[in-house]
């Protein structure tokens, strides 16, 4: 199908992109690598008036060492997010869940801040954001992962505030880490995915982040087996034990690919087996 | 309207574009590059996969004024017109295909893969090619034919991967 | 010289070089002068009553040459055809390509729009103004067929299109004392073909000569069919299918698009393109599948089978379209599979729904019955705690046996199902995998293993005229071949078959190298063009080789026939003394007496010397009419890894031994074989049509119509054993159906057979994760005394022992 028209801006600097933005109002969009939104235009579910390409704008691509974390510009492809060295010595967990997004053509397009911004819940870099407590960094201020999802491909972004980049903190370098993600063929979007970082000493694990991708309207932390393993013992039935409330305070959906019952029992299966990946037991 | 210059397959083109014409009916419409086809409206199904400054993307997914000042190869520029590349070649000899229209999209994200792994596994090339959809093969001989291009492609003295998929 | 024999050669197809090299010519490539694009409005209601179109808002937009409803076309756009009156009192609603006072299905055209470019035939589509009154859609098959249903045809007063039935044998005596009944109901879900190359037409309109091209199967039946619904003389109408990217039984149709765009070029004198988008095909290309089956099988203790029931529903969805009606009766004839039976009872009901129509999808009619008599036999095993392979080999026909008269009434030429079982047997290793599954279950393992089994037959070779007159099929099952020998010894075939990926133009010209004695590359085979092969039945049903194929080597026959009288006379020989071999005349006793083909080509051509009477032409057509259906068959073997947790199915290896005779092109034949088993392994595990309550087409975009990827698909093992088939001089039986009709059961076979332990009977399909899970949750239910949800529940019975002996009410 056929895009609707709209008029198009390509700034060549965050002020033009700004000054853009404002002037567009409510009918403005920003498009960064576009592998969301084009589909959205083709199928006129998305009416924008005007595009703002942030394609041009120089300083929003590459990651970007601030010594207690890594600053992943918004702009950055998930092809060079995968590529990236401090990404894999610092935030291996993002690396191990952008190699299951979407195929190789999509990630060349598709750009990390993009994909987050989109606030999928269903996407699976979202509740990496969440597990690791990332903060993004706007053209207007800081949000905290756990205030930027609002609702179902919605974030606290206004209209005219453009996500400058991502802050992952390194804290989480030399946890254990897992992503799993399940659905029904490759190009299958999550039915559940579970992010999952943890940190193991003296067969005890000591700490644990989980974030549950499509669990409901936004990314959602599972903070029951987080507490349920802090302290316990690293083993699979410990793993097993714990992953048992990892459906709690989830509103998961149903739709074509599972019912919000199922869901709620694969999150079990998939939160037990993302520890016992992380942990390597 | 705003104005796009964009080379394709070595070909400079230089012209005013809706911004909303997508690169696949820039090339297909506009420019009668009609080698690279469509196929879905969702980016699902790889048919018009093209170089976009030589890493594939689906051209039905990239605005044609995205692609401004970029290059573009299509499976119309590989080859040289009269040899075939190693991978149109590994495809006809591995009947790796059999209507064709999932064959320009399927060949150039191969091409890509090998780019980035010039020694790939199996299992490797199926996950490579994840976002392309073939209706018609079962993909098992495109799998063999990519392995076969990646071994022609890096040439004679490094051809030491044991065949993985012997069965026919 | 004695070349290589081309039949039975890996001949590299011929028809590459364009397709991977992007020189493809697909309709939506054609560029003609003055070119106008359409685009359809189609109906977002399932059911409802137009009550206003306000299409003057379209009309104003730019580059918006016209805008039409169905009410400016009510006059001349006639009825979609359907080519098969199933039934003396078979239903048959009118079905105008563009609707005119109501819509069915969600998808329906209601409003075509035609403009300068693509972008502004879509825009103007959004400034048309349409009101419905809405009406209660009828979805849901086992309703539609209750007293007082809401009518997708009102003024038909039923949703019932046709009951037909066949029966043989003494169903009742079969049934009765049986010491073993099984009794099934299995749902076949609705399929979406998706061919990778979504529909297209071009229509273009000189003077009062139409030429149109379309992304079809059946170049010659669209010709017929759209001169006798439109009223333009079929000889001022040309229909092209230039490279068609795949059809599965979806482009065997006459679409109301077609029949649109050749009254927008009568109408405006210009020409006119479509084409679609995939969201929108998903909704208007007509689907497969879709039946309810109510099986019951009789056996005696020992499980040879006494009698089998087949009771369907068969959703038509909102109209009758070309074949709609019988491709539920095409598998009429393939319940009983390859085995003996003494009695056979077959009911089918075509009925109505507001959703878009049904059609051919491969296999058609064969996969539902194959499906059905294989899921049975694995549970007729199970009720008798015997191998699934066993059972199979206590009742299939022995290779002694053929020919045999099967209980359906066809007769089976040939076959050897022993030799067939016993090499996938061999290659899939099977006492491993079952001491592994022996092991797994012993282990609780939570991840289990399952073994499935299909050893199929099918009927192809669609198909004796006078069988399709019995049926009352709207027309023949021939195909024409014609070989023109040019003068300077090369040869161009021209084929009524129409090919859209299956490999003809190399396959043919094997065939005609092959009889002709002439090199391969000197053969040229033209097809998809009415005005360049004006006779053909086109292709579907794994047809072409075994109907077309053997009309071109008829033709061949008849070349040389006429070749050997113009030699005789060049080497003044008796004609009975002519001996023809390798493209190579000679005189028999006399060897360096030889005249060539070629040499004999050019003679004629030349025609200086010619013997008395002798027309100077070699060139010969050949009409075949086969006097049978060819019946391949096979053993598929699947082994499946169930993970009982998640319920997600992994395939581990998969092993199919085709039989389909004689071979042209080993290679074509194994990439036939592969794409056949993604299809029907698909079918078992991810693809379904879905529609929601309100009757909305819910998978519209590949995005939610899961089509599997490579890795989602395991590598396959094929081989095959060569029983010819009698019924026809190359042997041949046909193969483009096969891999789809055979592995769907063999998937689901596994499936089952991983879980029995668990009590699971059934999974419904597409076998989804959340289906798995639930099978194997309501499975332990069922043991435990209690009864599973109507929506997932397997079906009790085969509990062990002969405790379901009466089976179910």
């Amino acid at each position: 199908m056929i895009p609707g028209a709209f008029d198009y801006v390509r700034p060549s600097s965050l002020e033009g992109a700004l000054t853009a933005l404002r002037a567009a109002g409510d009918d403005g969009k920003v498009i960064a690598g576009g592998q969301s939104l084009l589909p959205l235009l083709r199928l006129r579910l998305a009416y924008p008036e005007i595009l703002v390409d942030l394609g041009s704008v120089p300083e929003l691509s590459g990651v970007r060492d601030e010594g207690s974390s890594l600053l992943v510009g918004a702009m950055t492809t998930h092809y060079d997010v995968l590529r990236d060295p401090l990404i894999h010595q610092h935030a291996p967990l993002v690396a191990a869940a952008t190699a299951t997004v979407a195929d190789p053509a999509v990630r060349h397009r598709g750009t990390f801040g993009g994909s987050l911004a989109h606030a999928d819940p269903a996407g699976d870099l979202p509740a990496v954001a969440l597990a690791m407590d990332a903060v993004f960094v706007t053209s207007s201020r800081e949000i905290p992962a756990s205030e930027f999802f609002s609702d179902y491909l919605t974030s606290a972004l206004e209209p005219d505030e453009v996500l400058l980049g991502v802050r992952l903190p390194k804290s989480y370098a030399g946890w254990g880490f897992h992503y799993e993600k399940f659905h029904r063929t490759a190009q299958a979007w999550a039915i559940v995915g579970v992010a999952c970082l943890v940190q193991r000493s003296n067969g005890e694990i000591s700490a644990a982040r989980i974030g549950l991708t499509n669990m409901g309207s936004t990314p959602i932390r599972a903070s029951a087996v987080e507490q349920a393993v802090t302290g316990g013992a690293a083993n699979r039935e410990a793993f097993r034990a714990a992953a048992e409330s990892a459906a709690e305070g989830t509103s998961p959906p149903s739709d074509l690919h599972g019912s919000a019952e199922y869901r709620r029992h694969l999150v079990t299966v998939l939160t037990a087996r993302a520890l016992s990946k992380a942990a390597s037991v | 309207m705003p104005r796009v210059s964009v080379e394709v397959d070595g070909v400079k083109y230089d012209d005013d574009v809706e911004p909303r014409l997508l690169l696949a009916h820039y090339l297909r419409d506009r420019l009668g590059k009609v080698g690279t086809p469509i196929g879905c409206d969702t980016s699902n199904c790889g048919a018009c996969t093209v170089l976009l400054d030589g890493m594939s993307v689906k051209s039905c997914s990239v605005l044609a004024v995205q692609a401004d000042g970029k290059d573009v190869t299509t499976i119309e520029g590989l080859g040289d017109g009269q040899t075939l590349h190693p991978l149109q070649r590994a495809f006809h000899e591995e009947h790796a295909l059999q209507c064709g229209y999932c064959t320009p999209g399927m060949i150039i994200a191969a091409l890509d893969l090998i780019r980035e792994n010039a020694d790939p596994s199996d299992e490797e090339i199926r996950e490579g090619l994840e976002g392309n959809l073939c209706r018609c093969t079962g993909y098992q001989n495109i799998v063999r034919a990519v392995r076969r291009a990646a071994d022609d492609m890096r040439g004679p003295a490094d051809t030491t991967s044991a065949p993985e998929e012997a069965t026919r | 010289m004695t070349a290589a024999p081309e039949i039975g050669s890996a001949r590299l197809r011929s028809e590459d070089a364009r397709l991977i090299t992007g020189q493809t010519n697909w309709t939506d490539n054609i560029q003609l002068p003055g070119l106008l694009h359409v685009a359809f409005l189609r109906s977002p209601v399932a059911h409802g009553r137009i009550t206003r179109i306000d299409a003057e808002p379209a009309r104003g937009r730019p580059g918006v040459i016209a805008v039409f409803t169905g009410a400016d076309f009510a006059d001349e756009q006639g009825s979609l055809p359907t080519a098969w009156q199933v039934t003396e009192d078979m239903v048959l609603p009118d079905h105008p390509p563009v609707a005119v006072e109501e819509v069915r299905y969600v998808g329906e055209p209601v409003a075509v729009v035609v403009a300068r470019d693509r972008y502004l035939a879509a825009d103007a589509l959004e400034a048309i103004d349409v009101d419905y009154e809405t009406l209660p859609p009828v979805l849901d098959m086992d309703e539609a067929i209750k007293e007082g249903a809401d009518l997708v045809h009102a003024d038909k007063g039923t949703n019932k299109s046709y009951e037909w039935v066949f029966a043989a044998g003494d169903i009742d005596a079969a049934f009765r004392d049986a010491p073993v009944v099984i009794e099934r109901r299995y749902v076949q879900q609705r399929l979406i073909p998706a061919a990778m190359e979504p529909r297209a037409v071009v229509c273009s309109v000189v003077g009062d000569e139409y030429t149109l091209w379309s992304s079809t199967q059946i170049p010659h039946v669209l010709r017929l069919m759209l001169a006798t619904v439109t009223g333009i003389p079929e000889h001022r109408l040309r229909v092209i299918a230039p490279d068609v990217g795949g059809g599965f039984g979806s482009k065997l149709q006459v679409y109301g698009e077609e029949v649109a765009c050749l009254l927008l070029a009568k109408r405006l004198g210009r020409p006119v393109k479509w084409t679609e988008s995939r969201s929108e095909g998903n909704a208007s290309v007509h689907h497969g599948r879709d039946q309810i089956q109510r099986l019951s099988l009789a056996a005696e203790a020992d499980g040879r089978i006494r009698g089998l029931k087949v009771d369907l529903l068969a959703d038509m969805g909102a109209y009758l379209m070309l074949i709609t009606p019988g491709i539920p009766l095409l598998g009429a004839f393939m319940f009983n599979g390859i085995y003996k039976m003494d009695a056979y009872h077959f009911t089918c009901s075509g009925i109505f729904t507001n959703k878009t129509p049904t059609d051919a999808y491969r296999g058609a009619g064969r996969p539902e019955a194959t499906f059905a008599i294989e899921r049975l036999m694995d549970e007729l095993a199970s009720e008798l705690s015997l191998d699934p392979l066993e059972v199979r080999r206590r009742n299939w026909i022995t290779h002694e046996e053929f020919p045999y008269d099967t209980i359906a009434g066809l007769t089976y030429d040939s076959g050897n199902y022993e030799a067939a079982t016993e090499k996938a047997h061999r290659l899939f290793e099977y006492d491993k995998l079952r001491a592994e599954q022996a092991d797994r279950r012993e282990r609780g393992d939570p991840v289990q293993l399952g073994i499935g089994i299909s050893t199929f037959t099918e009927m192809c070779g669609l198909a004796p005229s006078r069988v399709l007159g019995s049926l009352a099929f709207g027309a023949g099952g021939w195909e024409h071949a014609s070989v023109r020998m040019l003068p300077s010894g090369k040869v161009e075939v021209v084929t009524g078959s129409s090919a859209h990926g299956q490999g003809h133009e190399t396959a043919w010209a094997q065939i005609a190298a092959d009889r002709l004695g002439v090199p391969f590359e000197d053969v040229r085979v033209l097809h998809g063009d009415t005005s360049i092969s004006p006779k053909g039945m086109d292709t579907y049903g794994s047809r072409s080789l075994a109907v077309g194929g053997v009309a071109l080597y008829n033709a061949c026959e008849k070349v040389i026939d006429k070749a050997r009288r113009m030699a005789a006379h060049m080497l003044e020989a008796d004609e009975q003394d002519i001996e023809f071999a390798n493209g190579t005349f000679s005189v028999r006793g006399v060897p360096d007496q030889v005249r060539t083909v070629q040499e004999v080509s050019l003679a004629t051509f030349l025609a200086h010397d010619l013997p008395e009477g002798f027309e100077p032409s070699l060139d010969s057509d050949a009409t075949h009419d086969p006097a049978n259906f060819s019946f391949p068959h096979g053993t598929h073997l699947c082994a499946a890894e169930v993970d009982t947790e998640t319920g997600f199915v992994k395939l581990r290896s998969y092993v199919a031994v085709d039989d389909i005779g004689k071979v042209v092109n080993p290679l074509i034949v194994e990439g036939q074989v592969h794409g056949g088993l993604a299809q029907g392994i698909a079918q078992a595990l991810y693809e379904e049509a879905v529609y929601d309550a309100d009757g909305n087409l819910t998978t519209t975009t590949m995005a939610d119509y899961l089509l599997p990827a490579a890795t989602d698909l395991p590598t396959f093992t094929t081989d095959r054993t060569e029983t010819p088939a009698t019924t026809n001089p190359l042997g041949v039986k046909g193969v483009g159906e096969a891999g789809t009709i055979a592995s769907t059961p063999a998937v689901v076979n596994a499936i089952v057979d991983a879980l029995r332990p668990y009590g699971v009977a059934d999974v419904p399909m597409p076998c989804t994760p959340e289906r798995v899970w639930r099978a194997c949750r309501a499975g332990g239910a069922q043991e435990a005394g209690r009864a599973g949800g109507p929506e997932h529940s397997p079906r009790p019975g085969a509990g062990g022992g002969l405790g379901s002996a009466g089976g179910e009410a």
